[in-house]
């Protein structure tokens, strides 16, 4: 579908030659790279917690970290501004707290909170289920031989639930490059690659530019999700 | 019991997690009933934001409603016979449709937005008529209500219980609807639910493929953040709010009881 239209074959040439387009495509992967390692880490840690402790309180607090699984981007645009937006809640308190407005989110650390915000209910999703799955006595084991928490950490948590985190990181990665809503309502200009389409195909109603551009990210998505599924087996796109 | 520091640390920032997701949902749940945001809560509070949104957006609302439906029944109309094929067919051409069937969850939704318009945006009046959102749902929510069915019937000894029925004279028909579908009713549900909220909530698509006349819900919301007051967005969030929650409810109370069997 690339390939009709006057510019033919060079619309693909275009997407992965012309600079306007690489960039915006380097600051997409560097974003969605960044969004995935902060989710990881968030998730991981709050899944493992969740999985592994008994406390009062538990069940409602997995409900309330997995309740915006499936707020759509639009919406979680907005709840970025109800944060760092120019009437936001972050802005009120800094300008209590040292007398400056933090308005952060019509910029691109607006996009990286709200697609964190995005990622982590599905990611500890997933790691709560591995953790739950990983054998107690292997910690049990470590502590008994002396390991320190960070040591048990490092030897046994991660590497048993490493499958799981590259599962969950190449889904947060693949839904960060392709999300386009959070980027829709914070607008203004944020220089990602589906806003690019999205500009290509309305306001120069370049159909043949979008057309590739979005082949070329489709394809990044889907051998990202393919890479996880090699992983992880059939259950994650499931999740996704 | 006494825990140890690290347990509360812990506790701590998994607090704060939940505070950060929980807490932008709270503010504009309570923008939208605050009569008037730049002066604050002392202003009052209000329902007439909720009002003029349910009196002047009800179109979106009830569209997105009916897709979320039509969705529905298309998924499993085509989804559960599918998943069945599947679960008996073990072949490469078994596999490679699978991944077929997977490659619209993959793709981002501006891709096959674009793909649809390429492909059908000329024929006829098509184009203006909410079936061909309709269609991009059925496309993007499809694979999600396969995968669910998939699952169960793979987890469950299937071959065995149908071939005992059909020893004892049940008919192809009887086995289906007797043995195949009441087997994978949990999967049916999860993926129901699934598909009904995703449904509700697409935007990359629809907002591709909506015509003046055929705006969904998220479309709507999003035009009302562009246009409207911030109290207007807010209450437009809590009607959607309204509508997603009790399905993400049902969707959790569902993957929990099938977790446990």
């Amino acid at each position: 579908m690339g390939a009709s239209g006057d510019l033919g074959w060079g619309a693909y040439a275009a997407a992965v030659t012309e600079p306007r387009y690489l960039r915006s495509m380097l600051s997409t992967v560097l974003l969605s790279a960044a969004v995935t390692a902060a989710t990881l880490v968030i998730s991981g840690v709050a899944g493992v917690f969740l999985a592994r402790q008994q406390f009062p309180g538990q069940r409602l607090l997995t409900a309330l970290l997995t309740l915006p699984l499936a707020f759509p981007g639009v919406v979680i645009g907005f709840m970025v501004i109800m944060l760092g937006g120019r009437q936001g809640l972050v802005p009120a308190v800094t300008e209590a707290l040292t007398g400056e407005r933090l308005v952060f989110a019509y910029s691109m650390a607006g996009l990286f909170i709200g697609y964190i915000y995005f990622s982590i209910p599905r990611t500890i999703l997933t790691v709560m289920a591995a953790a739950e799955k990983l054998d107690p006595q292997l910690l049990e084991a470590a502590r008994s031989l002396g390991a320190s928490p960070w040591q048990q950490l490092r030897d046994v948590l991660v590497p048993g639930l490493k499958p799981a985190l590259l599962a969950a990181g190449a889904i947060c990665f693949a839904t960060a490059m392709g999300a386009f809503g959070t980027a829709f309502t914070l607008a203004t200009k944020i220089d990602v690659l589906p806003m690019v389409i999205y500009t290509e195909f309305t306001l120069q109603a370049n159909l043949a530019m979008a057309a590739a551009l979005s082949f070329v990210l489709g394809g990044v998505t889907w051998a990202a999700l393919a890479f996880a599924r090699s992983l992880a087996g059939n259950s994650v796109v499931a999740a996704a | 019991m006494r825990r140890p520091a690290l347990f509360w640390l812990l506790l701590a920032f998994t607090l704060c997690v939940a505070a950060f997701l929980v807490v932008p949902v709270g503010l504009s749940v309570l923008t939208g009933l605050t009569n008037n945001q730049f002066q604050g809560l002392s202003s009052g509070l209000t329902f007439k934001w909720v009002v003029k949104v349910w009196t002047d957006y009800q179109g979106p609302l009830w569209l997105s409603l009916g897709i979320a439906l039509a969705c529905l029944a298309c998924t499993l109309l085509l989804g559960v016979p599918a998943a069945y094929v599947l679960s008996r067919t073990q072949g490469r051409w078994a596999r490679a449709i699978e991944e077929l069937l997977m490659l619209p969850v993959a793709l981002p939704g501006l891709a096959t937005g674009l793909a649809l318009i390429l492909a059908y945006g000329a024929v006829g009046s098509f184009r203006t008529h909410w079936s061909f959102v309709l269609v991009g749902h059925v496309l993007f929510t499809l694979p999600f209500m396969v995968r669910a069915v998939l699952a169960v019937l793979l987890s469950v000894d299937m071959r065995q219980l149908e071939e005992g029925a059909r020893s004892l004279g049940a008919s192809f028909a009887q086995r289906f609807f007797g043995i195949v579908l009441p087997n994978c009713k949990p999967g049916i549900v999860a993926g129901a639910l699934m598909v009904l909220t995703l449904s509700i909530g697409e935007f990359n698509m629809s907002l591709l493929l909506h015509s003046p006349f055929t705006q969904t819900l998220p479309v709507g919301l999003a035009d009302a953040y562009a246009s409207l007051r911030i109290e207007v967005g807010s209450a437009y969030t809590i009607v959607f709010f309204l509508m997603i929650v009790p399905l993400l409810i049902a969707l959790q109370v569902a993957g929990g009881r099938s977790k446990t069997p």
